[in-house]
């Protein structure tokens, strides 16, 4: 070729993947730079969903923050507020009872299978199999009714308060949950015949945004897309809160840390999870729900009626809220997501002076560009999809 | 005046009246084709479809095409706006205008010409036209990523269909559809027909009809998860309209040519008492739906491939596979001494 023939530029194709797409899994914003069908470079663009719960939390007593948990990663809202409670609980200084604990647990764990079978179906919707996702949702809403007659609420529980639980339990929910374990176990194993095994599946699962453990630990991963690239690492075991050191289950490891290493992962731990709800409707004690701490918990509704102390209580925690002690923790539960932790600073006043919220989600998508890089477009939908990125925990 | 009549005039209404008689059923079929997939999907999904339009939701057609009807059609501003209006209607066009060589019983076809196999295979390499055209016009990143992977998608499938179509051939003898009918009915029923000796290329010819007509697993063209739409991203109302019925008229157009091809097209599977009654054109229709059925089944359980995935298996695996079967077929019938 002649040395002056004109220089021939070749742009690469800037796409705006989403806030409205299907794929975004909520309002993810992804700058993706291609070169025909090879990602080259993913900019995730965040904060559309930023509503400044950090900063409203520290505007309300520590029982108001509790609803604003709920409203993070709103597809197991129980497990944020586990963690703020846990914060809240060391700071006061105070033990949750037994029954309170299991409760926390059985919760937690439905909480757990509530995401789980969110994130398989809509990974496999995103993969391109729709029929996954309509059979998951039809036990999501078993489990949200779980929720409901708990909490009165199937999303926005607000049942894991500082101390405890909410309320008690309503008769035969335990017997009920317990009756439906298997139906859900039935239902994961038909989940498998669809996905595990087809080869189209694993076709575009396999070695698909592979991250090994040194990178996975680098990036902050936590959860099953940390334990799927070979690091077995689950607060749950190594850092028992509540009563999970009483509870007998299996942390599933995987090798590869592709797309689907962290299916994988996640099929079992529903499985797991079942065995601790089985375990918890089994071996539930009794007791109260949550702490006799009157400074912290209200009263029961009949002891108001008699005693002037617990009125006076009820209307305090309810106006002014309990004072915590200056201090600052640091308190993290395992997530379905990861590693959920909340920061706090209390000033010895009734409001947080700071509530800093650790997101596994945020750190999993800061990894986008990392895992997609030079995969196909179609590689990308499957990478954001096994991530598991829920906005609201990542925009906060 | 009367010889004009009856040389010209007649003959001519005589064939509009066929066309317009094809043309509708094939409406009506795409119609109930779009409430049966529905009603398919929900029932492999636990859930009812739709149920609320009509007994059963079977108004819900009816309720489906006013609605689009009644839509605003929107043109991009930076779309070519030609192009873009033309593309929807090359796309139905080519849809219909296949129709007309299909036998839907012993000489009930439009036009029984000598070439109808390979009239068929024209008509269904020009709908990637459609496709592309739209994809261009819309000036859409979307919308032309969509139709840059159809173009691909469509050409490399349609040429192990053309060689699944040339096995077929081989064993008629004629390139005339109702020939190639004719050709299966022999006196094994339904085991004579050529499914039995051409079992690899019926599965194959299927499988390429699910890419040729950009169905699931093969629907990367409008892959939903990854390219909204595709090709038809920027479409609204009626020139949606014509993608959607263009699409299901396509169909209903391989699963028809499947029967055709392979399951002995409107013959009944035995030529005993009972079944030779049914008239031809209800088997054929029987048939054509066992293929749409699989269509939707297929579309309920499996997921996408990748693009590159697809090529592969279009390139390295049935275009080996049905090159192969051609010259086995062409081996066994020259040197079986079956020609």
């Amino acid at each position: 070729m002649a040395d002056d023939a004109p220089q021939q530029h070749i742009k690469n194709l800037t796409m705006n993947f989403g806030p409205q797409h299907p794929a975004a899994h909520g309002v993810l914003r992804l700058v993706l730079e291609m070169d025909g069908e090879i990602v080259e470079r993913a900019d995730p663009h965040i904060g559309l969903l930023h509503r400044g719960t950090e900063k409203l939390i520290e505007y309300k007593t520590y029982l108001q923050a509790v609803p604003y948990f709920d409203r993070l990663d709103y597809v197991a809202p129980m497990n944020q507020e586990h963690a703020f409670a846990l914060a809240t609980e060391k700071l006061l200084g105070i033990s949750v009872p037994k029954r309170g604990q299991y409760i926390r647990v059985l919760y937690c764990e439905i909480g757990r299978l509530l995401n789980h079978l969110l994130n398989i179906t809509t990974f496999a919707i995103d993969i391109g199999a729709i029929t996954p996702a309509l059979w998951g949702f039809e036990e999501r809403e078993v489990l949200m009714e779980f929720y409901e007659r708990a909490s009165g609420a199937r999303l926005h529980a607000a049942y894991f308060r500082p101390g405890g639980v909410h309320q008690d339990l309503p008769a035969g929910l335990l017997d009920d949950i317990h009756l439906y374990c298997p139906r859900l176990l039935k239902m994961i194993d038909d989940l498998e015949t669809l996905l595990t095994q087809n080869r189209i599946f694993k076709q575009r699962t396999v070695d698909v945004g592979a991250i090994d453990a040194k990178d996975a630990q680098d990036w902050g991963f936590s959860g099953p897309m940390l334990r799927a690239s070979g690091v077995a690492w689950d607060l749950r075991k190594q850092q028992p809160y509540d009563a999970y050191a009483d509870f007998d289950f299996d942390i599933p490891v995987g090798k590869t840390g592709d797309c689907y290493a962290r299916y994988l992962c996640r099929m079992e731990e529903m499985r797991q999870s079942v065995r601790i709800v089985r375990q918890a409707c089994e071996k539930m004690p009794d007791g109260p729900v949550s702490s006799t701490d009157r400074k912290v918990t209200p009263p029961p509704r009949g002891e108001m009626k008699q005693s002037m102390e617990a009125l006076i209580h009820h209307f305090k925690l309810y106006t002014e809220g309990y004072h915590v002690p200056a201090g600052e923790t640091y308190a993290a539960v395992e997530a379905p997501k990861g590693e959920f932790g909340v920061y706090l600073v209390a000033d010895g006043t009734n409001k947080p002076y700071r509530c800093k919220i650790r997101a596994p989600g945020f750190a999993h998508l800061a990894a986008t560009e990392f895992m997609s890089k030079g995969h196909m477009l179609a590689d990308a939908v499957a990478i954001i999809g096994s991530m598991d990125v829920v906005f609201g925990e990542i925009d906060r | 005046m009367a010889d004009f009549l009856w040389t010209h005039v007649w003959p001519i209404a005589f064939i509009v009246i066929q066309i317009v008689v094809v043309v509708a059923i094939i409406m009506g079929l795409v119609a109930y084709l779009t409430l049966a997939e529905r009603k398919v999907l929900a029932a492999m999904q636990l859930r009812m479809g739709p149920n609320v339009v009509g007994p059963f939701g079977l108004f819900q057609p009816i309720a489906d095409g006013l609605k689009l009807l009644t839509k605003e059609t929107i043109i991009p501003s930076g779309a070519n706006r030609v192009l873009f209006v033309a593309a929807p209607m090359l796309t139905f066009i080519l849809a219909l205008v296949a129709w007309a060589v299909i036998p839907f019983g012993n000489g009930l076809v439009i036009a029984d010409i000598n070439v109808g196999i390979l009239y068929l295979f024209a008509i269904s390499s020009l709908g990637v036209y459609g496709i592309v055209v739209a994809g261009w016009a819309s000036n859409s990143k979307y919308a032309f990523l969509g139709a840059l992977r159809s173009a691909a998608q469509m050409v490399s499938y349609e040429v192990s269909i053309g060689f699944v179509i040339v096995t077929v051939l081989m064993c008629a003898g004629s390139m005339n559809i109702t020939a190639i009918v004719e050709a299966q009915n022999t006196r094994f029923g339904f085991l004579g027909w050529y499914w039995v000796p051409l079992f690899p290329m019926f599965i194959l010819f299927f499988i390429s009809g699910l890419a040729e007509t950009n169905r699931t697993p093969f629907d990367l063209v409008e892959g939903e998860s990854e390219l909204v739409a595709g090709y038809f991203v920027e479409y609204s109302s009626m020139t949606f309209a014509l993608f959607y019925l263009g699409e299901y008229a396509n169909m209903i157009l391989i699963s028809a040519m499947t029967a055709i091809l392979f399951m002995g097209g409107y013959l009944p599977p035995f030529d005993v008492a009972p079944f030779n009654w049914i008239p031809g054109p209800i088997w054929f229709f029987l048939k054509t739906c066992i293929g749409l059925f699989v269509f939707l089944w297929v579309r309920a359980t499996l997921p996408r491939y990748r693009y590159d995935q697809l090529m592969r298996l279009g390139w390295k695996v049935f275009l080996p596979l049905s090159l192969a079967y051609v010259a086995i077929v062409a081996g066994v019938l020259v040197y079986g001494g079956l020609v």
